[in-house]
Order: structure tokens, then sequence, then C-alpha cells
């Protein structure tokens, strides 16, 4: 299943819909790579309010993704995970550490346009 | 169909009177226990207060005084009296459930109430053995027919006392969980989580899950956790402490901890618990103070 990925104005936002598959987690990190050079993008927002489960490949993946957009020039923000999902990711020692999380899209749209506020 | 209720009243009366053929001398059990009841009733007075008289020796009951004893003592047989007679425990599980609740607050035991059934059941079957002393078939057949019923009257009796007891705690418990574990909204985007008492395993997962919601729920972007009234922390529950922060963090909510004491911070440190990643201030007021600035608040004095 693909993850839609959308721009709005300088940020792209990638929603994740249902449980991904791995290859599907690569597909999205290649395409968001790609596309965040592409577009001239400040910023990335990838929403995870769908998924239920967090593995260790998918929070692995997440700060792959996180890195590489940094290495292309831009800032990533994850979205929107579930309670749950939070204590259990901490109970498996996955806490995605320096990468910046937010509580919904909205927050994460503040957050990126706080940021380059700052920066400019 | 009259047809079908004729056949079937046919077929009743023949399985009942197999019954009654397979026990010696031709007599049921109903009548058995119509006779154990009746004797019952005639000797309602004097069995009573065999009763009573016996609880008293036993010392039983102790927080109630003697004419409450008498009282439910008269409601008890009554019933237990009508349990031999119908079969149908639904009154007595009612009763000894109202019994329950009544005596439950006052600090009655489930000794207590377990030893005043069997106690009745000894005086009734004591009373028995008196009547038919000079025919011991008969009252081998009268025993059979009370034993098992006296015996499911205990067992109703002492685990509708247990069952309203287990429902009290569990109502307590419930409260104790609800009342220690608030989360407050101090101002929008701030909450102040204060933890008073021990902290156990259960009562720290419970207050991570409580605090998480929280932070969905009021779209928070700052916790203060305020752990001045804790007295003690061991690793399991600092451990659970950081899972917390850390799990705050991912729900884009920064905690600030505050007031840990000088013995917990002595212990901590002792323990080797990895507070590195915890942002911490002395005290509730600086931690507060901290907050609002994170969230870009200025007081300003007018």
């Amino acid at each position: 299943m693909q993850v839609p990925i959308l721009k709005q104005g300088d940020v792209l936002i990638a929603t994740i819909q249902a449980a991904l598959s791995d290859a599907d987690l690569l597909e999205l990190r290649s395409a968001l790579v790609q596309q965040v050079v592409r577009f001239r993008s400040a910023g990335v927002i990838v929403d995870v309010t769908a998924m239920d489960v967090m593995d260790s490949f998918a929070s692995r993946t997440l700060l792959e993704i996180s890195h590489m957009i940094r290495l292309r020039g831009a800032d990533t923000v994850i979205v929107g995970i579930q309670p749950e999902v939070a204590f259990a990711m901490v109970q498996l020692g996955l806490t995605l550490e320096d990468i910046p999380t937010a509580l919904d899209l909205e927050e994460g749209l503040a957050y990126l346009q706080h940021r380059s506020r700052t920066i400019n | 169909m009259p047809g079908r209720e004729r056949t079937m009243s046919k077929e009743a009366l023949l399985h009942r009177s197999r019954i009654v053929a397979e026990l010696p001398r031709g007599e049921s059990q109903s009548e058995l226990l119509r006779e154990l009841v009746g004797h019952l009733r005639q000797n309602r007075t004097l069995l009573r207060e065999e009763w009573v008289r016996r609880i008293g020796e036993a010392h039983l009951l102790g927080a109630m005084s003697q004419e409450e004893i008498f009282q439910e003592a008269t409601s008890v047989y009554d019933s237990y009296v009508a349990v031999l007679e119908t079969g149908n425990v639904d009154d007595l599980t009612a009763y000894a459930r109202n019994l329950s609740e009544r005596i439950i607050p006052r600090g009655v035991e489930t000794n207590e109430v377990v030893g005043i059934v069997l106690l009745l059941r000894d005086v009734l079957a004591r009373s028995l053995f008196a009547k038919y002393q000079s025919d011991f078939e008969k009252l081998n057949r009268v025993l059979d027919a009370y034993e098992p019923a006296a015996n499911r009257i205990a067992n109703t009796v002492a685990v509708g006392f247990v069952q309203e007891r287990e429902r009290v705690i569990r109502q307590q418990q419930e409260a104790i969980r609800e009342l220690s574990t608030p989360v407050l909204q101090v101002r929008e985007r701030l909450l102040i989580l204060p933890i008073i008492g021990v902290i156990d395993p259960q009562r720290a997962r419970q207050l991570t899950e409580q605090l998480l919601r929280a932070i969905r729920t009021n779209r928070a972007k700052v916790v203060v956790i305020d752990i001045t009234g804790v007295a003690a922390m061991d690793v399991t529950v600092a451990n659970h402490l950081v899972q917390t922060v850390e799990a705050s963090r991912l729900l884009g909510a920064t905690v600030i901890v505050t007031g840990l004491s000088p013995e917990i911070a002595q212990t901590l440190v002792t323990i080797g618990v990895d507070l590195g990643k915890m942002n911490t201030v002395g005290d509730l007021q600086g931690g507060i103070e901290q907050a609002e600035r994170l969230l870009g608040y200025k007081v300003v004095l007018s």
C-alpha cells in the first residue's frame, strides 16, 4: 500500500493510513528523500496516527528517514503517535531519540513554522 | 394441546414414583424434609435461643449487641427453614447479601459469619439426634435429607458474604486509585501531575497511562510531574518514570520533574539510574516557571 505525500507550502506531509509492510516503509523512505529536494521543501511531517503497532523496523526506518532528510537539508517531525503505542515503544527501547515529535499534524506544522522563523 | 400435556404429566408421575420406589420404606426425600421443617417450626423459639447462646459462648459477632444478634438470628433461622422447605436459595442469597452489606462496615469477619452458620447447622443436627434417638434408621434418613441442604445453605451464606466483601474492596481500591492520580491543567497546554504516596509498579503504570491520555485530550505541550510527596523510589519505579518521560516526548510533550527529595536523589545516583534525559527542577514553583517560559508566557507584575 502506497503512502500519499502531499505538498503544503514548503512542507511535505506523508500520512500513513494503515499498517505498512517493510517494503512499503522502504518505498516511503526513498520517495520522501527524493521529493524533499525536488519540491525544495524545508520540512517533512510523517503522520503515524493510524499506526497501532510500531515495531523495531518501522521505528528504525523513521529514524533513517529523519537522518537522510537532515542530510538533504530539511527537518522531519513525526506526529500522531498514539499513547499506547508510545508506551510500548519506550518499553522496547525504541525512543526515536533526537527526532522531533509532535501531538498531531497541526502541532507538527506549528513546530516547523516556529523553527523556520527562528532560523531566518 | 391437552393430549400432550397429559402424556407429559404421566411421564413426570412415572419418574416420581421411580424415585420414591428407590428410597427405602417408601418415604420420599421431600416428605422427610417436610417433617423436618415441621419439627424446626415447632421448636423455633427453643432452637433459636440455643443458637444465640452458643454464638455468645463462642464469642462470635462481638461487634453486635445481644438484641441485634437475636434479631438477625431470627431472620437467618426463618430463611434457613424456608430454604429447607422450598429448596430455593434465591431469597437467602439476597438476605445474605443484605446482611453482609450491613455488618461488613462494622468489622464482622468471614470466620464469624461461617462460624454462626455452622453453629446453626450443629444446633439443628443435635435437635434431630434428640428427636429420633429411638429410631436409628429414621435418623439416618432424616440426616441424609438434611445434610446436603444444610451444607448448601452454609455455602450460600459464606459465598454471599465473601462476594460482598470483595465487591467493597474492589470499590475502595478503585476509589483510592482514582483519587490518587489527578492530572490537572493549570494553563492552556500545561499539565501538572502531583504524585503523593507510595508508587508500586501497578500504580506507576496507571499513572503513565492516565498522563499520556491526558496529554492527548488536553493537547498539552509541557507536563510538570511533582514527586514531593513520594517518600521512596526503587529501580523499577525510577525506570518507569524515565519511560514515562520518553513516551510523553513521543507525543510531543516536554516533561519537567520537580520535588526530588535529597533521599531519592541520592538513591537514584547510587543505584545508577540514568536521569540524563530528564529535565529536573528543585520545586514545583520553579517547575511551573520553567514550563511557562517553554510555552512563551511572561508573568508581569501589574
